[in-house]
């Protein structure tokens, strides 16, 4: 079953009169026709629940928006940054307006007037594409004052952000949408009590958004017999690292994940064994080879401990170590960090110090402790959860393979006793980094 | 937040960072106020993209980031003319706006070369031997100074990892001779690596895909069904303006 990718290579998709022709629009048209609460039920009864990472139920979250005459505002976050993840960058180079209506819709059920699109400032080729669009839209007259005739009013600005993992937060990426440095807000209140402007704001992923339409055309209740109970409907998987077939794949929630892996993607090189797997990104506590018969919804990986998250998919063969990847993972973080809490600024950079002992030959196994305690004390103390993404799967990855861990540590120390000494640099004195002052 | 190839944060050996490194504030000059727009000359054609940009927002500030990709557009990096210029638009204080050119990765306070080269050496690319790309590129644009060669995190294309992003433009599945080729096309000022452009790639998916995907040159006859964006490899002209 496609519903997003449903012949998404067509040529010239991204563009009004083919989307047209496929039957684009209609769905606004259809859900103009209802009244916004009836819109709104048909979101709640499709169940569906958000592609960003949360896995928050949409129809609750509009909900949550108050009513009246007010500025309410509905942020589409297209910041896809989550390192694995890749689906929205389809969807939107490929079928623009899809997201375009299903923002449009939305706006109308949430009965929102101003509307944006903060897309990733390094998509610019999808971020052109995007504007096209909103232009022919609006030339068409589905976005503006009055749109086809209803009483339904709306703007959508295209916004382009300029490369921070942080704006994917969706308080971050209301501080990065009104001009500031994109810090985490404390919540609550929620964006949908004070967000944007302080006004109350929707902010949803662009494969969320993307969907509206197909759920206004099918109806919210036949949508929700895809997929499992709890997840409802289909999701765009992007799955990639040690992989034959790397991409997007549209899939039913609850699809096993080795036909995933296995089948859809063609799973690890010739001769190699999968060793561990992201089920969500990089944020996503590891799983196993064991773990791969589970089905791939929300609820089973939370089940195994994981989360399902943005849906990425990162395979991690044999030939790799544990360490490097716990170190790519640590370092990622460590730079991203806002460094607005202190559990998350120093966390992942004393995190880093900590594997690079591990590489180094300096560490013991004690070390390992340590670093379980530093995660368990970042999780659940900061603003956002970006401490807790980079905590979640080193936690895992230490508790996992603490015996290849253990290993490693005993290897690089012999390594490291074996080693000239002339190569050691003493403590105190400047690595080759250190040139004259002041230095970028 | 650095973690790029040439700005790396000084640090001793220990790891702590060489003083310095933040370039501490002069505390002999008097701090900056937002400039006067009657004295401040600005780039033809800065002020009515400013203006243009403030003007979609209910709060004009919300158009710093819009405004400071423009000024770096015109003077090559967010130099102290560019921040003065668009604080002068905006009616906003210098510092303000350092302050958010200095928090995002695509904004350089320092000068650099016109040509950006993001390698993305996060976990999917790395897996696939992007370190040892980036060590190739850097390599390859070595001595060229019209080349700004950077590590960067997930660019969002790990389906064509190891991949990077030349001035923009996505490119991928990367090899290690491709690095002198990305530079040769830069310099020739062509179209860098067409056949290996992300735009061309069709959708794994195979219930989709009508054929087998792969990354071949642009065939003439599936050019144009891949490039379902119907844009050519120069870009939309006026989409880029």
């Amino acid at each position: 079953m496609k519903i997003l990718f449903d012949r998404i290579d067509e040529p010239g998709l991204n563009t009004l009169p083919v989307y047209e022709r496929r039957g684009g629009y209609e769905a606004l048209r259809k859900a103009l026709q209802m009244t916004p609460e009836e819109v709104l039920s048909n979101l709640m009864d499709s169940g569906i629940r958000g592609r960003g990472g949360a896995g928050f139920q949409m129809g609750r979250k509009i909900s949550f928006l108050p009513h009246g005459d007010m500025d309410k505002y509905l942020v589409c976050n297209a910041d896809e940054s989550e390192p694995g993840t890749f689906k929205d960058r389809e969807i939107m180079q490929k079928s623009p307006h899809m997201l375009i209506e299903g923002i449009l819709i939305a706006s109308y059920a949430g009965e929102i007037s101003r509307t944006f699109i903060y897309i990733r400032g390094e998509y610019a080729h999808q971020a052109d594409i995007l504007e096209a669009a909103i232009a022919e839209a609006a030339q068409a007259g589905y976005i503006g004052q009055r749109i086809l005739g209803s009483e339904h009013s709306v703007s959508l600005v295209l916004h382009r952000g300029a490369g921070a993992y942080i704006c994917g937060e969706e308080t971050g990426l209301l501080d990065s949408l009104e001009g500031k440095r994109g810090n985490p807000r404390l919540k609550p209140p929620f964006p949908a009590i004070e967000g944007l402007y302080h006004g109350p704001t929707l902010i949803n992923n662009v494969e969320t958004l993307a969907t509206v339409p197909a759920i206004i055309r099918m109806g919210g209740k036949e949508y929700a017999e895809l997929g499992t109970e709890t997840s409802t409907g289909t999701k765009v998987v992007s799955i990639s690292g040690d992989v034959q077939r790397p991409g997007n794949y549209e899939v039913e929630l609850g699809i096993p994940s080795r036909e995933l892996i296995y089948g859809l993607a063609g799973g690890p090189p010739e001769g190699r064994e999968i060793k561990f797997w992201f089920p969500g990104g990089s944020s996503s506590p590891v799983l196993t080879k064991d773990d791969l018969d589970l089905p791939y919804d929300f609820d089973s990986m939370a089940k195994a401990g994981s989360m399902l998250g943005s849906g990425a998919i990162i395979i991690v063969d044999d030939s790799h170590t544990v360490l490097e990847v716990a170190l790519k993972v640590a370092k990622f973080y460590a730079h991203e960090s806002c460094g607005k809490c202190v559990p998350c600024r120093e966390g992942t950079n004393w995190t880093v110090k900590m594997l690079e002992r591990i590489q180094s030959g300096e560490a013991t196994p004690m070390d390992l402790d340590i670093m379980a305690s530093v995660q368990e004390q970042i999780i659940g103390n900061c603003l956002c959860v970006l401490g807790d993404a980079m905590a979640m799967p080193i936690g895992s990855m230490v508790e996992k393979f603490r015996s290849e861990l253990e290993d490693e540590i005993e290897a690089a120390r012999e390594r490291a006793e074996g080693a000239d000494l002339d190569d050691v640099i003493p403590i105190g004195v400047a690595d080759e980094h250190a040139g004259p002052f002041p230095v970028h | 937040m650095s973690a790029t190839g040439r700005r790396t944060v000084p640090r001793f050996g220990h790891g702590s960072r060489v003083p310095g490194w933040d370039q501490a504030v002069d505390l002999t000059k008097d701090p900056a106020t937002i400039p006067d727009p009657a004295t401040t000359p600005v780039a033809p054609g800065l002020k009515e993209t400013i203006e243009a940009a403030m003007a979609k927002y209910p709060d004009r500030r919300s158009a710093a980031i819009p405004a400071l990709h423009a000024a770096q557009e015109v003077h090559g990096w967010c130099s102290p003319q560019a921040i003065d210029e668009v604080a002068s638009v905006m009616q906003l204080t210098p510092a303000y706006l350092t302050a958010v050119a200095t928090f995002y990765d695509m904004f350089s306070t320092v000068p650099k070369p016109p040509n950006d080269v993001y390698v993305c050496t996060n976990i999917s690319c790395s897996l696939l031997g992007a370190d040892e790309f980036f060590a190739a590129m850097l390599d390859a644009a070595e001595g060229d100074p019209d080349v700004d060669v950077r590590s960067f995190e997930c660019l969002g294309a790990c389906d064509i990892a190891p991949m990077a992003s030349v001035n923009g433009e996505y490119v991928g599945p990367l090899d290690l001779d491709d690095a002198a080729r990305i530079v040769e096309d830069l310099r020739a000022g062509r179209a860098v690596l067409e056949h290996k452009q992300l735009r061309y790639r069709r959708t794994a998916d195979p219930e989709v895909a009508e054929e087998e995907t792969d990354f071949g040159p642009p065939d003439p006859e599936t050019t144009e069904m891949a490039d379902t964006a119907g844009l050519g490899p120069e870009g939309d002209p006026e989409a880029s303006e």
